[in-house]
């Protein structure tokens, strides 16, 4: 009976989701690349079927709470692509936004892969939630596999560094991980720079608790306006650059890498800086 | 005199369904404590212990060109010493036979849950990922040193063609052992919240790797896949279960409670397996023989329900 109730509940949800896409949402999903099976999943466990259900309530933030504003998304390379963001606002919506967009709005529909921490499979439900929704246990192993496959994965090189950040340090880009460069020369995959503004001030952290966060085994607990991070809809604009290739050898020493990812951090941070330039306010 | 190939553990049902496949074409001898029922007018049969004198004999007396070793105990009610020793002694002693008495080929049966099941893992993982299902779960230890004195065997003896297959979960009518007799259950437990990709292999499908595995292009280790990968929760509803879903915090302790008092056959630690990833890339064994797995994802569910 409960799974009645589950199917039922995931077809009004996929109902509501084609209703805020619009008609267009089944041929999206038709030029999407699929490799379910005979049960519905990929061989990660992604169910497009439960992703389309399960976004509905992130569609809904994107068209009228965050109303996101995507520029040249249409840059974003057809193939194996790594998408690569700056982090911000506490939560991580800005993955979700940039999913929703890269589903609903992008010339070549994609479904994207995000990574998440080892620990979120010891999470009951939302571990497996994110497989259903297609996001991955961020090993190397996967992400290479999903690139050869030319699947599209989305990285935040700053981590929870980035999410967690204070309002002091908002749009300043914290320090980048190098994994993802490494995985970019070993299958020739392009980078897309993303920027998005509008999740800084989402979630505006006054302070990061620490103890609290210890005592919890959270990254961090932020101390937000309006105490716990429920977002404010400030407006969402995605600026996506022109892809850039890397060439060079994945195990080279980490000062070269270094090099190759300045650049990387570079661009998105003078995107970043460009996208502030041309706003005039944030919640409007 | 016909060369033969010996067969090890042939009593149980993965040795019988490989007897079954076999006999036609090579010359079978078969080594089991266990009788083997229904067996073939063309397979020899010797009730003996590996670790005895007398099996030692079957290879003076005969022409063994190769050796598939399936005969590994997987009993969690056992005495630990015994189970230790019939497994470790035993693969020590047939290792030992194969050596001297100048067998080519080697097949061992292991299996993918040398690397145990764990929110670490990657989902498809290689022959190389670190062995690591005995950290939760004791019982797994016999298997992963019987998988290592197979490698170690293969690095002594260069000139011997030693293969060791990890098959995935195994089942099918009849077979007895923990994937089969859970998926069997008509409230099969879960632990709320989780749903892992498993991966299973019908028992034809694995008796029939073990004799390609004779074939001279395998050699080494091999992860064995079957038809795929689906979610836990996909296999109970083609099965028509209706799982009882636990708090996992809860779950562990209660079957503790339960395995002591011989009120549940599942020891606590292979909740793991319904809890958290442990599949496999079989790709080396694709590319090498050629394998294609003969059953689909369905049919190889729904195995355990024929009798």
């Amino acid at each position: 009976m409960l799974e009645q109730l589950g199917d039922e509940l995931k077809k009004t949800l996929r109902r509501w989701t084609e209703s805020m896409v619009g008609k267009d949402l089944r041929a999206r999903i038709e030029k999407v690349g699929r490799r379910e099976n005979e049960f519905g999943v990929d061989p990660f466990g992604f169910d497009l079927q439960y992703a389309l259900a399960a976004m509905a309530p992130f569609v809904w933030l994107y068209k009228q709470y965050f109303r996101v504003q995507t520029f040249n998304i249409d840059r974003v390379p057809p193939g194996r692509v790594l998408l690569v963001s700056n982090h911000s606002g506490q939560l991580p919506l800005d993955g979700a936004m940039i999913a929703v967009a890269m589903l609903t709005e992008a010339p070549r529909p994609r479904v994207v892969r995000s990574m998440v921490e080892k620990w979120v499979q010891t999470l009951p439900y939302v571990s497996t939630f994110m497989a259903r929704a297609g996001q991955i246990v961020g090993t190397p192993e996967n992400c290479r596999r999903l690139l050869e496959a030319e699947e599209a994965i989305l990285v935040f090189p700053e981590g929870v560094r980035g999410l967690g950040k204070t309002w002091g340090q908002r749009y300043r880009l914290q320090d980048f991980g190098l994994g993802f460069m490494r995985l970019a020369l070993e299958t020739k995959t392009p980078i897309a720079p993303v920027a998005v503004i509008g999740a800084e001030e989402q979630a505006p952290s006054l302070a990061n608790l620490k103890p609290l966060a210890k005592i919890l085994g959270f990254p961090y607990v932020p101390l937000t306006p309006t105490v716990i991070p429920l977002p404010l809809p400030s407006r969402y604009r995605i600026y996506f650059g022109e892809p850039m290739v890397f060439s060079g050898r994945a195990d080279d020493e980490d000062a070269e890498l270094d090099k190759k990812v300045a650049t990387v951090k570079a661009t998105i941070q003078s995107m970043i800086d460009e996208g502030l330039k041309a706003r005039t306010h944030v919640f409007r | 005199m016909r060369p033969a190939v010996v067969v090890t553990g042939i009593s149980g049902n993965l040795g019988r369904t490989l007897a079954r496949l076999l006999h036609r074409r090579e010359r079978i001898i078969g080594i089991d404590r266990r009788p083997f029922d229904g067996k073939p007018k063309d397979v020899e049969m010797f009730q003996l212990d590996l670790r005895g004198r007398k099996a030692e004999d079957v290879f003076r007396r005969n022409d063994v060109q190769a050796v598939i070793h399936m005969g590994i105990m997987h009993d969690p009610r056992m005495n630990e010493e015994e189970h230790h020793s019939f497994n470790v002694v035993g693969t020590t002693r047939i290792l030992d036979y194969c050596a001297r008495y100048g067998v080519k080929k080697v097949v061992m049966l292991s299996s993918a849950n040398v690397y145990g099941p764990s929110p670490d893992n990657s989902n498809f993982l290689t022959e190389d990922a670190p062995l690591m299902g005995a950290s939760r779960f004791s019982g797994v230890r016999d298997l992963i040193e019987v998988d290592m004195l197979a490698h170690g065997f293969f690095w002594r003896h260069p000139n011997i063609q030693t293969v060791i297959l990890r098959p995935v979960h195994i089942v099918g009518p009849n077979i007895k052992n923990a994937p089969s007799n859970y998926l069997r259950l008509r409230h099969p437990w879960v632990l709320a919240g989780f749903d892992p990709m498993v991966q299973l292999i019908h028992v034809e499908d694995a008796a029939r790797a073990m004799i390609e595995a004779l074939r001279p292009e395998a050699k080494g280790v091999y992860n064995v896949v079957g038809p795929g990968e689906v979610p836990l929760s996909a296999i109970l509803r083609e099965l028509s279960r209706a799982p009882i879903p636990f708090p996992h915090l809860l779950a562990r302790p209660l079957l503790d409670v339960l395995f002591t008092y011989r009120l549940a056959s599942f020891p606590p630690p292979e909740l793991d397996h319904i809890q958290f990833l442990c599949a496999v890339d079989g790709s080396r064994w694709v590319k090498d023989v050629g394998w294609k797995p003969r059953y689909s994802m369905r049919d190889t569910i729904r195995s355990v329900l024929d009798e």
